[in-house]
């Protein structure tokens, strides 16, 4: 410090080379470089994903022309819709019954794979991830000739014994069934090969003890299996609730929405009010409206995860 | 609480035979160790008896009762694992409640025999804890509580101690022994530490390649050992063999273990082993507390000879002792104060009276 008094110069030399090395610290932090590396993906993301989330909240509020902001009135006219309501409803019977089935499937294929001795394992597993690993438009479109009603293998198939016709895509009952049907096809192979992962981590030694303990076979999978794989069975369903809620090319493919719109989900319903009727704003309105109902359903999840997770 | 007993029992995996034939009867309220190195087949015949493994041959009766097809569940027993297998997601009054939950025992009772076993074990403040907020220790307090609860006829401990270190487990050892001292119900211990087995067993069985090398007392065990195996396994450090023979001179019996150095046998030993062919390459088996410091005055059957010490290993109560005998590695314990060090001579002693003779061949002790 004794420098300082005599010389104002060297003073001034020394606080400069202060701030550069003071730069380079802030360069050289840790959490600074992880922010840069990660950078290119925080752009990315603003750029798809922030970018047009607001920019859709922009278009909700114009008019149909898109030359006039009108607030709020797009949301309360589609309040006043009786198929708005209609798609929220399929929606959430669509993407609850499909998730369920997917869960319930998943997890019983998993534990008979998770007892096929390791040898033959990988062939079953490989084999039963097949849904899942073909792109959906595309195995859509086999599904789409195995519900034709006139010349398709299932109506066929099901003529032996004196059932059918049935009206795969053209009645209600069946067309939303059959939406239903396919997804869950496509979908289970993800919880199957979860849920088994998720079976591998269970320490053979607690079923032992259960085993010990005098617990049967329903009891293991209610007290061990089940608590055991708690997350993941949260977290995996959520993930495929989202999926699912927001599923548009199964039934695009399948019914396009019909008959009579009752199988439109919101995406689908999205893009056929915004895209092929031209209402863009009403559109985006429409597709807004998935956010609040999946934000609900992910706080829930995540914060038993999270509780879980502390405990375990 | 029962007897239990193994008749010939074998297990196979395709084709290799883990267990070999064994026999064994335990009795009432009797604490049996089964001890022997990895891959013996001990576990296996353990969790034979727990019914976690089928057997391929044989009979396993628990209380006169043949169990062989009966299921885990339905044989009356516990069991404590080697990593506690604490189910992570119960407290630990759910944990060792959770058998008798399954029996659907009155609420009252289950409470009161909890409260009864985290008294006994003192693991009273613990029992509203999850298994990951306990130490390893409180961890296998609580694998033995759930054992405990349940008042099970059989007792099954697999490697308990395994995952604690060395204080943890002098101490939890004699946490065991107390338990089994109140709760008295028959017990099989499985470890491959041969202090434990000494310290906690009534019985203790040696098995050795799929198959019992000796059942004994601890005692028994230590000082009149079966075979090679027995004596080389229980007791640390392992007892010294050191080829020799036997050979007549002017009337007397007397072993000779190199050019240099030949022994007038006690006549107690040289009675016994009179009889055996001159020309037989045999061990001479002697525990490193029978190797000692020399004396001026040697009591009768101890003998002494100069070695050449290639390391010691001051323990604190003794001093570890290691020199060659014609390339045979040899340790023995000498008093602290005898001046032993690195690379000098030394006079020492051994203890005939104690000797054991093996046939090398057989590894059988004669």
């Amino acid at each position: 410090m004794a420098d300082v008094v005599v010389e104002q110069g060297r003073v001034a030399r020394a606080t400069g080379a202060r701030k550069g090395s003071s730069l380079r610290n802030t360069l050289g932090r840790k959490s600074t470089v992880a922010f840069f590396l990660t950078l290119p993906l925080i752009l990315l993301i603003l750029l798809l994903v922030l970018y047009p989330a607001l920019y859709s909240i922009h278009l909700a509020t114009l008019n149909k022309a898109m030359t006039k902001f009108v607030g709020l009135s797009n949301f309360t006219f589609l309040f006043k819709r009786e198929t708005f309501w209609m798609v929220v409803r399929q929606s959430c019977i669509f993407a609850i019954t499909a998730v369920v089935f997917k869960a319930l499937i998943g997890f019983i294929v998993a534990h008979f794979v998770h007892n096929i001795p390791a040898k033959g394992q990988r062939k079953w597993r490989g084999m039963l991830l097949v849904p899942w690993v073909i792109p959906p438009a595309m195995s859509t479109l086999a599904w789409l000739w195995l519900f034709d009603p006139s010349y398709s293998a299932f109506n066929y198939t099901l003529s032996f014994f004196g059932v059918g016709p049935i009206p795969w895509l053209g009645d209600t009952f069946w067309a939303r069934f059959s939406v239903i049907l396919v997804n869950v096809w496509y979908g289970a192979p993800f919880f199957m090969i979860m849920y088994l992962a998720a079976l591998k981590s269970v320490p053979d030694q607690l079923y032992e003890a259960a085993e010990i303990d005098g617990a049967n076979w329903w009891q293991k999978i209610w007290h061990i299996t089940l608590p055991m794989m708690r997350n993941i069975i949260a977290i995996t369903t959520l993930f495929s609730l989202i999926v699912t809620f927001a599923n548009f090319d199964i039934v695009r493919i399948l019914t396009s929405g019909g008959p009579l719109d009752t199988t439109h989900l919101f995406a689908t319903w999205a893009f056929q009010v915004g895209i092929q009727s031209s209402d863009i704003p009403l559109g985006a309105c429409v597709s807004l409206f998935m956010v609040p109902i999946l934000a609900v359903a992910a706080i829930f999840i995540l914060r038993d995860v999270n509780k879980r997770g502390n405990e375990a | 609480m029962a007897d239990v007993a193994l008749r010939k029992v074998v297990k196979r995996y395709d084709d290799v035979e883990a267990v070999r034939g064994i026999d064994l009867d335990i009795a009432d309220h009797e604490f049996i160790v089964l001890v022997g190195p990895s891959g013996c087949g001990k576990s296996t015949t353990l969790r034979m008896i727990a019914g976690l493994e089928d057997i391929s041959d044989g009979d396993i009766m628990i209380g006169g009762d043949v169990v062989n097809d009966v299921p885990p569940k339905d044989r009356d027993i516990a069991m404590v694992f080697q990593n506690y297998a604490l189910y992570p997601h119960m407290t630990v009054a759910e944990n060792m409640s959770f058998g008798l939950r399954l029996k659907h025992y009155p609420k009252a009772e289950i409470k009161a025999r909890v409260t009864e076993a985290a008294r006994l074990l003192d693991i009273t403040d613990l029992i509203d804890r999850k298994p990951k907020q306990l130490s390893g220790g409180q961890r296998q307090r609580v694998a033995m509580g759930r054992a405990i609860v349940r008042n099970p006829k059989v007792f099954l401990f697999d490697e308990p101690l395994s995952n604690l270190d060395a204080k943890l487990r002098v101490q939890m050892r004699i946490e065991i022994k107390k338990v089994h001292q109140k709760v008295r119900t028959t017990t099989v211990y499985v470890t491959h530490d041969q202090v434990e087995a000494m310290t906690l067993a009534d019985r203790v069985v040696v098995m050795n390649k799929g198959r019992i090398e000796q059942i004994g007392t601890p005692n028994e065990l230590y000082h009149k050992p079966a075979t090679r195996f027995v004596a080389g396994f229980i007791g640390s450090p392992a007892m010294n063999f050191i080829p020799c023979r036997l050979e007549d001179a002017g009337g007397t019996l007397q072993i000779r273990l190199t050019d240099r150095i030949a022994f007038a046998l006690p006549p107690a030993r040289a009675a016994r082993y009179n009889a055996l062919p001159r020309t037989e390459k045999l061990l001479l088996g002697l525990r490193p507390e029978h190797l000692t410091e020399s004396h001026a005055h040697l009591e009768p059957g101890v003998e002494s000879f100069d070695t050449v010490l290639d390391v010691t290993e001051p323990m604190g109560m003794e001093t570890l002792v290691y020199f060659g005998l014609e390339g045979t590695p040899i340790c023995g314990r000498v008093n602290p104060n005898a001046g032993a060090k690195d690379g000098a001579p030394m006079r020492l002693a051994m203890d005939l009276n104690n000797m054991h003779l093996l046939n090398e061949a057989t590894g059988v002790v004669l």
